[in-house]
C-alpha cells in the first residue's frame, strides 16, 4: 500500500493521462513513468482510469490512487492525508493506495510554502482544504456519472464506502463501473466538503499505514537501495569547511580486498567497493592531506562573539508595537538577559545517503528526501543535464528533521557518480554525518523587559543575531533583512504587551553551512521568550502560571491550554527537594501548546526529567493518535537538545564524532509523556515540532524552579548546577 | 577468504576479509536490508541481530568471529515467539514513526522477552538503552513490551 520506491521522470509525456480534466491543462511534465511498490502492485495508469485532478485517479477496478505530495518520515502524513482524501469521496482508508508525487513545483507545491516540500509541520495545514476538495470533486462527478446512467437526479443519490447509490430505489454503482463516464463530467466549480459532525475517519485513531512494512524489516529506505551492479561508496570531505584535497596516497586502500576505485575531488576524497566494509576499510587506509583553507583557525567562540557583537547594533525590525523605549523608561523594574543556543546536528537516524546511475545522457537517483523536486534540481545542474533527465526514486525517510529538506548529498553523490560506471551507492558513516551536517544555526539573544509597579510587564525587547537558513534555501522569501521562520515565536507573542520591539539581525557563520532543524526558528525563539517571561514572573515574585495568565485576556486558546496544562500537571502542588516544575506556552506552526515539565537536579547538577504534561489546541484533530505520537517525539527531540546538543569547532573543525559525543536521550532517560488535546473545530494546525521548541523552555525553567539557577544558555550544563 | 554463515536457518558463503563487520555481509552481499546501519560502533543499536539467541551489534562483530553461530535477523524474527509477539505489540501500540531504527529495536525487545518473560521497568532500561531512536518512541517501546508481557500471562 505504500510506495517505497517510486520512479518518475518530469518530462515524459507518452502516458495517456487524457482523464486529467481541470488541472490537467497544467501538467506539461509530472507524469509517472514507472512505479515500484514492493508493498502492493499498482495499475499504471490506463485509458479507462479517472483522475479529476493532480491527486486522485481512480481505475475500473475501483482502486484509488492518492499522489501524494507530502513524504512519510515517521511523522504520520502516509496515514493522515489519506484520510482527507477518502473521508470526502466516500471510500475506506483501505481501498486508497498512495503514488509518491514525481517533481514538479506546480501541481505539487506545499501551498503554505511554494514549493513542492514536505517541512515546516504544514503537510496538514497545506492540504487540508485542497485534498478533501480533490476527494468531495472526484465524488461529485462519480455521481454525476451514476445519475446520468440511470436518468436520475444527482441529488437523489449517495454515496457510501465506495458506491454511488439511489435512495429512491436502492440501486448501486461501484465507482469503478462508472469511472470512465465520470472522467466526462464537467469539473463542478464549487463543492461542499462535509461538516465535521459528518465526518466517519477524520477524527479517529486510524491506524498507521506504513506501520507492518516497519516491523518486519521489509520498508525500504533510500540507503537499501539496490540498483543491479551497485557498488558502495563512502567518503572522507574536508574536515575544516571550505578546505581542500591537497594530495591523496590510495597504496593501502586500494590493497583492500574489494575496494574498486578511489575517486578525489576537490574537497573530498571517496573509496568505491563491493560493500560498506571494504570502503570504510578502504578509507581508513587512506593518507589523505588538505589543504585546511581559511577556514582553519576557526572556533565557536568566535562565532559566539560575532553574534553577541551584532546585538549590539541594530537589526530589521520584525515587529513593533507601541514604543517600547517609552515605556522602557517610565518602568519601576527593569529586567535583561543575554540568551545562547548552540549549532545542533539532525542526526538521523538513517544517515546520509544517496545512490546514483550517470550514465552521461541522463541521471537516476534513489535517495529518500522532503524536497525531490530540489533534488532534481540540483542534481541536475551538478550533472549538466536538463531536469527532465533526472530521475528520481523517492524513499520512506529514516528521519528527516530538515535534514532532508536538503540536496547537498545528491549533489555529492553525483559528483562521485561522475568517475564511476554502474550504480554507486554513497554512504556517510555517521562521523562523516555529524561533523558535515548543516547545522541549526547557533543565535545569540539579548532581551530587556520593563515591569510597572504591579510586575506586569510595560516593555519588551529583543534583538538576537544568527543565520537565516531562508536567505539561502528559499531566496524571495527573504526580504528587508529578515524571514518568516527565523522570527517565528519572536513576534506575535500569545501575550498581551502593549510595548514591544524585535529585531533581528542575519549574520552568517564563516564557512559554515546552517539548515532547518525541528522547530527552526521557534526552537530558538521560544526558549529565549518562554525563558525571559520565567524570569519576569520571578522578578515580579509571581507565580509562572499566574503571571502568563494575566497576560492572556486576548489570547482565550492560549488560556485554554495553559490552564489545561496546569490542572492535569498539579501545578502548585508541593514536590519533593530537588525537584521543580515549569512550564512554557507557545503559539507557533498553527496550533497552541502548553508543557509542564518536572525535573529533578541532583547534586552533582545531573538532571532528570521526570514527567512531561502537554495541552495541545491544533484545531481539528485528522488523527489523535498521531498528535499524541509527534508531541512524544517532539519532547525527546527538544529535550535531547536540551541535555545534549550541542556542536562545536575548534581549528574549523566540528569536534564532535557519533553518538559518544553528541549524545542522544535513551529509554533510560526517558520520561513519561502525558498529552490532553482541547477539542476543536478550526482549522489544523502543524504538529510534527510544536513538541520540540516548547519543550526547552520548560525543562529550563523547571530547573530554575528546582535549583534557583537560570539557564541561559543551552544545552544545560551540569557544572552550573552542582550545589557547592 | 571465504566464510560459511548461518542466518535465519539457511546458510551463505561469502568471500569477503574476516574482520568484515556481518552487519555489510546482510545488507550488501546478501541484500538482507531489514538490518540496518547507524553508527557503526555499536553505540546505537539499529544494526541489532541475533546470534545464538542474544542480541548483539553486527556492526562491530566481524564475520571471522561467527564460527558455527546461529544468526537471526529482523526478516525471520517473526517465526520465533517473543519475536511475534513483539511485532504485534509493535502493530497494536503503534509504536513507529520514521521506523528506520525499529528492527534494531525490535531485535533488541524480542531477545529481552525471550529470556525474561515479565521484564521489569528496569529490565526493560537495561535491554532497551542501547537503542536509539531519534523520533523518540521510548515512551510506546515501554508500552508495548509491557503489551508483549502481559500476552505472556495470559499464556499466549
Amino acid at each position: 500500500m505504500i510506495p517505497d520506491r517510486i520512479a518518475f521522470r518530469a518530462s515524459d509525456t507518452n502516458l495517456s493521462r487524457r482523464s486529467f480534466l481541470g488541472t490537467s491543462a497544467a501538467i506539461g511534465g509530472g507524469l509517472i513513468l514507472s512505479l515500484n511498490l514492493p508493498l502492493g502492485q499498482s495499475k499504471a495508469a490506463n485509458s479507462d482510469s479517472f483522475a479529476p485532478n493532480a491527486f486522485i485517479r481512480i481505475g475500473s477496478d475501483g482502486q484509488v490512487v492518492l499522489t501524494m505530495p507530502y513524504v512519510e518520515m515517521g511523522q504520520g502524513t502516509y496515514t493522515s492525508i489519506p484520510m482527507l482524501i477518502a473521508e470526502e469521496l466516500d471510500v475506506s482508508l483501505k481501498q486508497v493506495r498512495l503514488e509518491h508525487a514525481p517533481p514538479n513545483e506546480k501541481l505539487y507545491a506545499n501551498p503554505l510554502l511554494g514549493v513542492q516540500a514536505t517541512g515546516n509541520s504544514n503537510a496538514m495545514r497545506g492540504a487540508w482544504k485542497p485534498l478533501r476538495e480533490a476527494g468531495a470533486t472526484a465524488r461529485m462527478m462519480l455521481v454525476a456519472a451514476a445519475a446520468k446512467r440511470w436518468g436520475v437526479d444527482a441529488k437523489s443519490c449517495r454515496t457510501q464506502d465506495g458506491e454511488v447509490i439511489h435512495v429512491p430505489t436502492g440501486r448501486r454503482l461501484k465507482y469503478g463501473e462508472v469511472v470512465a463516464e465520470a472522467a466526462h463530467m464537467p469539473v463542478p466549480g464549487n463543492v461542499t466538503l462535509k461538516s465535521p459532525g459528518d465526518f466517519k475517519l477524520i477524527g479517529t485513531r486510524a491506524k498507521r499505514l506504513d506501520a507492518p512494512a516497519k516491523v518486519n524489516g521489509t520498508a525500504l529506505y533510500g540507503i537499501d537501495a539496490r540498483p543491479a551492479g551497485v557498488k558502495i561508496a563512502t567518503l572522507a570531505q574536508s574536515p575544516v569547511f571550505g578546505g581542500r584535497v591537497k594530495s591523496v596516497d590510495a597504496t593501502g586502500a586500494k590493497a583492500v580486498k574489494g575496494v574498486r576505485q578511489i575517486v578525489r575531488l576537490d574537497d573530498a576524497v571517496a573509496v568505491v567497493a563491493d560493500h560498506m566494509g571494504a570502503a570504510k576499510k578502504g578509507l581508513a587506509a587512506l593518507k589523505i592531506e588538505w589543504d585546511d583553507g581559511q577556514h582553519a583557525k576557526l572556533g565557536t567562540e568566535e562565532i559566539a562573539r560575532e553574534l553577541e557583537q551584532a546585538t549590539l547594533g541594530s537589526g530589521a525590525v520584525a515587529q513593533n508595537i507601541g514604543d517600547a523605549d517609552k515605556a522602557m523608561a517610565s518602568a519601576t523594574t527593569k529586567v535583561e538577559a543575554s540568551y545562547q543556543v548552540p549549532f545542533l546536528a539532525h542526526a538521523t537516524m538513517e544517515p546520509m545517503n544517496c545512490t546514483v546511475h550517470f550514465p552521461k545522457d541522463e541521471c537516476e537517483i534513489w535517495l529518500g528526501n522532503q524536497a525531490v523536486a530540489r533534488v532534481q534540481a540540483m542534481a541536475a545542474k551538478e550533472a549538466g543535464l536538463p531536469p527532465e533527465k533526472v530521475i528520481v526514486h523517492n524513499h520512506l525517510i529514516g528521519g528527516g528533521f530538515g535534514r532532508r529538506l536538503e540536496a547537498d548529498g545528491a549533489v555529492r553523490a553525483v559528483q562521485i557518480a561522475k568517475h564511476v560506471d554502474g550504480p554507486v551507492k554513497v554512504v556517510w558513516t555517521r562521523e562523516e554525518d555529524i561533523q558535515h551536517d548543516m547545522f541549526r544555526p547557533y543565535w545569540f539573544d539579548r532581551i530587556s523587559a520593563g515591569l510597572d509597579d504591579q510586575g506586569r510587564p510595560l516593555a519588551w525587547k529583543n534583538r538576537f543575531a544568527g543565520s537565516s537558513v531562508i536567505a539561502r534555501w528559499l531566496p524571495p522569501a527573504f526580504k528587508d533583512g529578515l524571514d518568516p521562520d527565523s522570527i517565528e515565536g519572536a513576534i506575535d507573542l500569545v501575550y498581551d504587551l502593549p510595548n514591544l520591539h524585535v529585531e533581528f539581525v542575519r549574520v552568517e557563520p564563516p564557512g559554515i553551512p546552517t539548515a532547518f532543524w525541528r522547530s527552526v526558528g521557534p526552537s530558538h525563539n521560544v526558549f529565549v521568550t518562554e525563558s525571559f517571561i520565567d524570569e519576569l514572573a520571578a522578578a515580579a515574585k509571581q507565580d509562572a502560571v499566574a503571571y502568563r495568565r494575566a497576560l492572556l485576556d486576548k489570547s482565550p486558546r492560549a488560556k485554554a491550554v495553559l490552564d489545561l496544562a496546569a490542572e492535569k500537571a498539579g501545578w502548585g502542588q508541593a514536590l519533593p527537594k530537588g525537584r521543580g516544575r515549569g512550564v512554557s506556552l507557545q503559539f507557533a506552526f498553527g496550533s497552541w501548546l502548553a508543557q509542564v515539565a518536572e525535573v529533578e537536579v541532583s547534586k552533582e547538577g545531573a538532571v532528570r526529567i521526570r514527567r512531561v504534561v502537554c495541552a495541545m489546541d491544533c484545531g481539528t484533530v485528522v488523527n489523535p493518535d498521531t498528535v499524541q505520537a509527534q508531541l512524544q517525539s517532539g519532547i525527546i527531540f527538544g529535550a535531547t537538545a536540551a541535555l545534549y546538543g550541542e556542536i562545536t569547532l575548534k581549528n574549523g573543525r566540528v569536534e564532535q564524532t557519533n553518538f559518544d559525543t553528541y549524545q542522544m536521550l535513551r529509554m533510560n532517560e526517558a520520561p513519561s509523556i502525558e498529552v490532553h488535546i482541547v477539542k476543536s473545530s478550526e482549522p489544523p494546525g502543524g504538529m510534527g515540532e510544536t513538541g520540540t521548541s516548547a519543550i526547552v523552555p520548560a525543562i529550563a525553567n523547571a530547573i530554575y524552579a528546582a535549583s534557583g539557577k537560570r539557564l541561559r544558555k543551552m544545552p544545560v550544563d551540569a557544572s552550573l548546577l552542582k550545589q557547592a | 577468504m571465504s566464510f560459511t554463515v548461518k542466518i535465519n536457518g539457511s546458510t551463505h558463503s561469502v568471500d569477503v576479509d574476516g574482520d568484515t563487520p556481518l552487519l555489510w555481509v546482510l545488507r550488501d552481499v546478501l541484500g538482507m536490508t531489514g538490518t540496518k546501519f547507524g553508527c557503526g560502533m555499536a553505540l546505537c543499536g539499529a544494526c541489532t541481530v541475533h546470534i545464538d539467541g542474544v542480541a548483539t551489534r553486527s556492526c562491530i562483530t566481524s564475520i571471522e568471529s561467527l564460527g558455527k553461530s546461529q544468526i537471526t535477523t529482523i526478516e525471520a524474527i517473526g517465526e520465533t515467539p517473543a519475536g511475534a509477539k513483539i511485532q504485534k505489540a509493535w502493530l497494536d501500540h503503534e509504536v513507529v514513526q520514521c521506523g528506520y531504527c525499529q528492527s534494531g529495536q525490535i531485535m533488541s525487545a524480542s531477545a529481552l522477552l525471550a529470556s525474561n518473560p515479565h521484564p521489569s521497568n528496569a529490565d526493560i532500561d537495561d535491554a532497551m538503552s542501547g537503542n536509539i531512536c531519534r523520533c523518540g518512541t521510548y515512551v510506546r517501546i515501554r508500552e508495548a513490551i509491557n503489551l508483549a508481557a502481559q500476552t505472556n500471562e495470559k499464556g499466549g
